[in-house]
């Protein structure tokens, strides 16, 4: 047997093997991560929600602020609405702040992904360890998330929940992937400096238009002649089937059907994390 | 995937050949046919002034930066074709802090065992025997933005070499240090040599080429201009002594009646009031210079003699300095 000094080492684990490895350190990294941050994770996972909730649920009925109810809508239909729509939006915000924002911030000044891309792995997973990771943390805001919304409002004020198991199960595993593919994209597309511009320009149309306050079928009556020209424009955002698929697994109200939120979903989510993957790779390599 | 081993002589880490990187939109090749090899068991250099291509060509070695044409081997395994293989048995330091600031020293370098595939019990056993061994045990629980800029240096070796890799790439590795972490840094590396590492890092110090380097290739434009021991590469020069002179005026004159009066001399340069003369062999040579300097009425302000550096050596192959461009 020929003696090899631990320095003459050559490659010992096939590429499979060091892969899954690695693939595993990189999330339990990340995850360790939340653990040691636990309380800001929640603090900030709960302070959208939370107001949300307060200024639409507490503070307007108390006052006597009317929400949309021109067809004689109640305080509590508009709260059946809204729930599920808050589950929905932080899901979006756990995977722009726990990607986009971090990667941002590595790509950036701390350069930190220099090291990261050193794993001994292809590079695309990094960033699908960063996918994995995101998603993990948007679940834990859906349940973190989901009570508060259910139980912050005025006396009177009620959302009719009903849970619907097998779509919770499915389609918001699927939602949490989704959206953590969409930071993936922001967080490789946009320069650290610019990412307020991310901000402004895409995080809050995507908000404001993402189905939260209202559902998707409601916005029927916005149009011009024939022609429904909201309802139409916001099928290109992604938060529309989230809000709309949090809709159908959290309540009985209307809402798009499933058969087209479930491919719908998995084709954003699988678009946004081979366009991400793609800029990962470009910004990693020259 | 097996590494195509018995393409490469057993004895060289690193190997290229005719490498080159061609980045698009831009003149000419930060790489243009680099042909060289690191062998086992020695610290080389790159030495080089700042867009002499030393960067590009780690960052190909380091799976970072894909070549336009040629090959690199690291370990005999094609780096372009194997850049996961390649970096199980890679090291890397790189120019600026990458340490993770999420977790502190210790974990630093505990996760980094396991992103290679080292058991947990094993990476612990490790992570405290090298903070130990490079006297970061104090701050094992510290966050690392309590570590200065050379101790967080150290930590950054002690993770590149936590896998033990069959090489270690330093870029500009005491770059932005203070002198006392850079001694203490060259100590270090010399400690993890004499155990066997194989070591490679770009620099543009000269003294750190020359102190710490088995041997150096000088770099410049995206070639190795020349490829030897330091005290090889010093020899190339051909003078043994450089006297730099400098004069209140008439510095013209006094080169042209030193290179008449000094068989000696090698070469003359003469720049604004100051005259650098290179010499081989030549003895009592400062009060020669001083007695031809007065038999011309030449008043020499400063004269310093000085022994070859591969700062002269850059100067001859390059005709200008390491520290321009």
């Amino acid at each position: 047997m020929t003696v090899t000094s631990e320095f003459s080492k050559i490659p010992t684990r096939s590429v499979v093997a060091a892969s899954r490895s690695a693939l595993g350190a990189l999330i339990a990294r990340d995850l360790v991560v939340v653990r040691k941050s636990m309380g800001e994770f929640v603090l900030r996972t709960l302070v959208q929600p939370f107001l949300l909730c307060f200024v639409f649920l507490f503070v307007f009925p108390k006052i006597g602020q009317a929400i949309g109810n021109t067809g004689g809508q109640r305080a509590g239909d508009f709260a059946t609405v809204l729930v599920p729509g808050v589950v929905g939006i932080s899901v979006m915000f756990q995977g722009v702040q726990s990607i986009a924002l971090t990667m941002a911030q590595e790509f950036g000044y701390t350069r930190e992904i220099e090291d990261r891309v050193q794993a001994p792995c292809p590079i695309w997973l990094v960033a699908m360890a960063k996918v994995l990771s995101g998603a993990t943390q948007g679940l834990l805001a859906a349940l973190i998330v989901f009570p508060i919304a259910s139980i912050v409002h005025a006396e009177g004020v009620h959302a009719d929940i009903s849970l619907h198991w097998a779509v919770i199960l499915t389609l918001v595993p699927i939602a949490c992937v989704a959206m953590a593919g969409l930071g993936l994209v922001l967080g490789t597309s946009f320069e650290p400096r610019n990412i307020g511009l991310m901000f402004g320009f895409v995080i809050l149309p995507i908000t404001f238009l993402g189905g939260t306050y209202y559902p998707w079928t409601a916005l029927a009556p916005v149009k011009v002649g024939g022609f429904h020209w909201l309802q139409t424009l916001v099928l290109i955002n992604p938060l529309v089937y989230v809000n709309e698929g949090m809709r159908a697994a959290f309540t009985d109200a209307p809402h798009m059907h499933l058969y087209v939120i479930y491919p719908v979903m998995i084709g954003f989510g699988s678009f946004f994390i081979a366009l991400g993957l793609r800029n990962f790779r470009r910004r990693v390599l020259s | 995937m097996t590494p195509d081993a018995t393409t490469v002589a057993v004895d060289d880490i690193i190997r290229t050949v005719d490498l080159a990187k061609q980045y698009p939109g831009m003149d000419g090749r930060a790489l243009d046919g680099l042909n060289l090899s690191v062998h086992r068991g020695e610290i080389f250099g790159l030495l080089g002034p700042n867009g002499a291509g030393k960067t590009t060509f780690a960052g190909v070695l380091t799976t970072r930066v894909v070549p336009t044409s040629g090959h690199a081997y690291v370990a005999g395994i094609d780096v372009a074709k194997h850049p996961a293989l390649v970096k199980q048995i890679s090291g890397i330091v790189s120019q600026q802090n990458t340490l993770d600031r999420q977790l502190t020293v210790w974990e630093n370098l505990y996760f980094h065992g396991r992103l290679f595939g080292i058991a947990a019990r094993e990476s612990r056993r490790r992570a405290d025997e090298l903070l130990e061994q490079f006297t970061l045990t104090k701050w094992a629980r510290q966050s690392v933005y309590a570590l200065s800029g050379g101790m967080a240096q150290r930590l950054m070796v002690a993770r590149a070499i936590f896998h033990n890799p069959a090489v270690l790439f330093l870029d500009e590795p005491t770059a932005g240090l203070d002198p006392q972490s850079r001694l203490a840094l060259w100590d270090l590396l010399g400690q993890l040599n004499l155990a066997g590492q194989t070591v490679m890092l770009t620099t543009h110090y000269m003294e750190e080429a020359d102190q710490l380097c088995d041997r150096v290739a000088i770099m410049d434009r995206g070639q190795v201009l020349a490829l030897d021991t330091p005290e090889n590469l010093k020899r190339l020069v051909g003078a043994d002594t450089l006297v730099s002179i400098k004069v209140a005026s008439g510095a013209d004159r006094l080169a042209a009646t030193l290179t008449e009066g000094l068989p000696e001399i090698l070469t003359s340069r003469v720049t604004g009031g100051s005259l650098s003369i290179e010499t081989r062999g030549a003895d009592r040579l400062v009060p020669r210079i001083v007695a031809l300097a007065e038999s011309i009425d030449v008043d020499i302000l400063d004269l310093a003699v000085a022994e070859p550096s591969l700062e002269t050596v850059f100067i001859n192959l390059t005709g200008k300095e390491l520290r321009e461009s």
